[in-house]
């Protein structure tokens, strides 16, 4: 059994417009992207998750808990999820502040809380701000801080909603690497991003939503050599595989530099 | 005719001690698409905020130099003046909702009211913005339950509604699925050709070398560069402003691709003539 079982998830905000229409999905160590036209329900599936919200029926199993029967207090020990609106989640008028809540809520002591604090805003390179205000910060770097608070609980799983929002190109490399440390660390990361290029570069598996079903689920490859299935999706390949496609290559690259390596190897012979 | 000039512009937030803007001059033309890019904190936002006269009848602080619109000096203008000529969409749609609306239908009508228009007028340009952006089906949901993406859209409908002779857009689509900034950026094209003039910030950069007719470079709160995408992306010394050029212009880089001015690719059909031309 995986660390999250889906099973036949149902969910509506109003009657008479579902919103999640049957979802089957099993996670357990593979990171994820989970990628979809706007509205699909990608956000509303990882608020389940959460327990933010509950299934209309169907099932979500957290470490074999039922989220029906398990409180959000008691979810947020194992599953984190930065928000994609970082106004949503930041409210203290202190950087640290702010990140050590979240691990004091769920009950590390002010020392050990303070410690991951530290080291989870070096890890998003934002150390140096541990003292302003983040009302004054910008929304890349309120968006770092909303990503650090979550890193701080340690939990078993992270979910992103759309990490690189406002980021430029370096803090994008940052916030790969952060990605890869933590499927390193045996941590499970789901992350939802519009970003096809940002996907290939960084993710095992590709989910494809779309108006509340799973269309397309594989490793991220597989995923990225149906361009016909994404475009019906409101979706494209990663920009390098559109020019092997359009050049008619048969293989498909995911990014620049594999595609560059194997070129030049060619070359070569 | 020149829409925006900017001479010598230097700003400081208050009780900051550095300059955000350092020293920025530059001109604009009627109907010109402009791609701004830049690493965090260069100074994009700032540049925008200087466009629309918030900066610095809003945010105070110490200003030199001028900003001119039509000829007109936006220390000098009021900002609901101003507003009738140019519009933006700010970087976190979630802040411009105004909150004070019940449906989505209503929070675009809104930015219309003062305008003077005629009843048929405003309906008219409410349904071909929400169409245009693809939320009509959503026009009677609280602004507040609509998805991000759809949220963003709603906040670039309710400036296009406006019809602005400047548009000024800071990060419009960081938030949309790929195919839903394509159709923006193609959208945001057709305005600037039929006269709009076009502030865009992005760090989708495949799109700004695609769409704009020139790019400005920022870095600190100066202009790096104000040219063609082909180039302002053919500099080698991108990297160090905290800018990746288009992946069309990484791989024709790395095989030496150029074309005849000497310039590299930046576009996905720029980069596939190239290549079928060298390989025969
Ligand atoms: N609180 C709510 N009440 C009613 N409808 C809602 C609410 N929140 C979201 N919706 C609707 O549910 C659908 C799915 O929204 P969701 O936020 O899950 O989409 P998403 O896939 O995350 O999209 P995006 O890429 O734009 O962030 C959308 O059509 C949205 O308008
Ligand atoms: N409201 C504010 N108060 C004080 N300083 C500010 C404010 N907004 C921006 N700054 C500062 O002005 C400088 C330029 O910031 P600006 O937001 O214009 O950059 P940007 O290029 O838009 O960055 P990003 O890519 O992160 O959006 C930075 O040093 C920033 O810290
Ligand atoms: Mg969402
Ligand atoms: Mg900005």
């Amino acid at each position: 059994m995986g660390r999250i079982e889906v099973k036949d998830l149902h969910f509506s905000y109003n009657k008479g417009e579902e919103i999640l229409k049957g979802i089957n999905l099993s996670f357990d160590k593979e990171s994820t992207a989970i990628i979809g036209q706007n509205g699909a329900g990608k956000t509303t599936f990882v608020k389940l998750l959460k327990g933010l919200l509950k299934p209309d029926t169907g099932d979500i199993l957290i470490l074999g808990k039922n989220t029906k029967e398990t409180t959000a207090a008691e979810l947020a020990k194992y599953v984190g999820l930065v928000f994609q609106n970082p106004n949503d989640q930041i409210f203290k008028n202190k950087v640290l502040d702010e990140v050590m809540f979240g691990p004091l809520n769920i009950g590390q002591d002010h020392e050990e809380a303070e410690e991951n604090s530290i080291k989870a805003l070096e890890m998003v390179g934002c150390k140096d701000i541990y003292n302003k205000n983040p009302y004054d910060l910008s929304l890349s770097e309120r968006k770092l801080i909303s990503i650090a608070s979550i890193i701080a609980m340690k939990p078993e799983i992270i979910i992103f909603d759309e990490p690189t929002i406002a980021q430029d190109y370096v803090r994008r490399e940052k916030i790969k690497a952060i990605i890869k440390n933590l499927t390193e660390n045996g941590k499970l990361v789901l992350t939802i991003i519009h970003d096809m290029d940002f996907v290939a570069e960084s993710f095992e598996r590709v989910i494809v939503f779309q108006n509340g079903k799973v269309l397309m689920d594989g490793h991220t490859k597989e995923v990225y050599s149906h361009a016909d299935i994404l475009n019906s999706a409101y979706l494209e390949p990663p920009h390098i595989t559109q020019l092997c496609n359009k050049l008619g290559y048969k293989d498909t690259f995911l990014t620049v530099e594999e595609f560059i390596e194997s070129k030049q190897s060619l070359r070569q012979k | 005719m020149k829409k925006i000039v900017v001479e010598n512009l230097k700003y400081k937030y208050p009780l900051t001690d550095k300059l955000a803007l350092d020293g920025v001059s530059f001109e604009v033309n009627e109907g010109e698409f402009i791609g701004i890019i830049g690493q965090n904190l260069a100074g994009k936002s700032t540049l925008c905020q200087s466009l629309v006269g918030l900066v610095p009848h809003f945010y105070r602080g110490a200003y030199g130099g001028k900003v001119l619109i039509d000829g007109k000096e936006v220390l000098k203008s009021d900002i609901s003046e101003l507003a009738l000529k140019v519009g933006m969409v700010f970087q976190n749609p979630f802040t411009q909702v105004t909150g004070a609306k019940l449906t989505v239908y209503e929070e675009i009508a809104f930015g219309l009211e003062n305008m003077g228009l005629s009843r048929n007028e405003m309906i008219d340009r409410i349904d071909y913005a929400l169409s245009l952006l693809d939320i009509y089906k959503y026009k009677d949901r609280n602004p507040f339950d609509l998805s991000g993406g759809q949220m963003q859209r709603m906040a670039i409908a309710g400036i296009i509604a406006m019809k602005p002779e400047i548009i000024v857009l800071d990060e419009p689509t960081s938030q949309l699925d790929p195919q839903g900034s394509e159709e923006v950026f193609k959208a945001i094209q057709a305005l600037s050709h039929e006269g709009m003039t076009v502030i865009m910030v992005e760090h989708k950069i495949e799109k700004i070398a695609r769409y704009s007719d020139r790019v400005m470079l920022m870095h600190q709160g100066k202009i790096i560069d104000f040219d063609t995408p082909k180039k302002v992306f053919s500099r080698g010394d991108l990297k160090e402003y905290g800018v990746l050029a288009p992946a069309f212009t990484r791989i024709c880089r790395a095989f030496d691709i150029k074309d005849e001015e000497g310039f590299y690719p930046v576009t996905l059909d720029e980069a596939y003539d190239a290549v079928v031309k060298i390989n025969g």
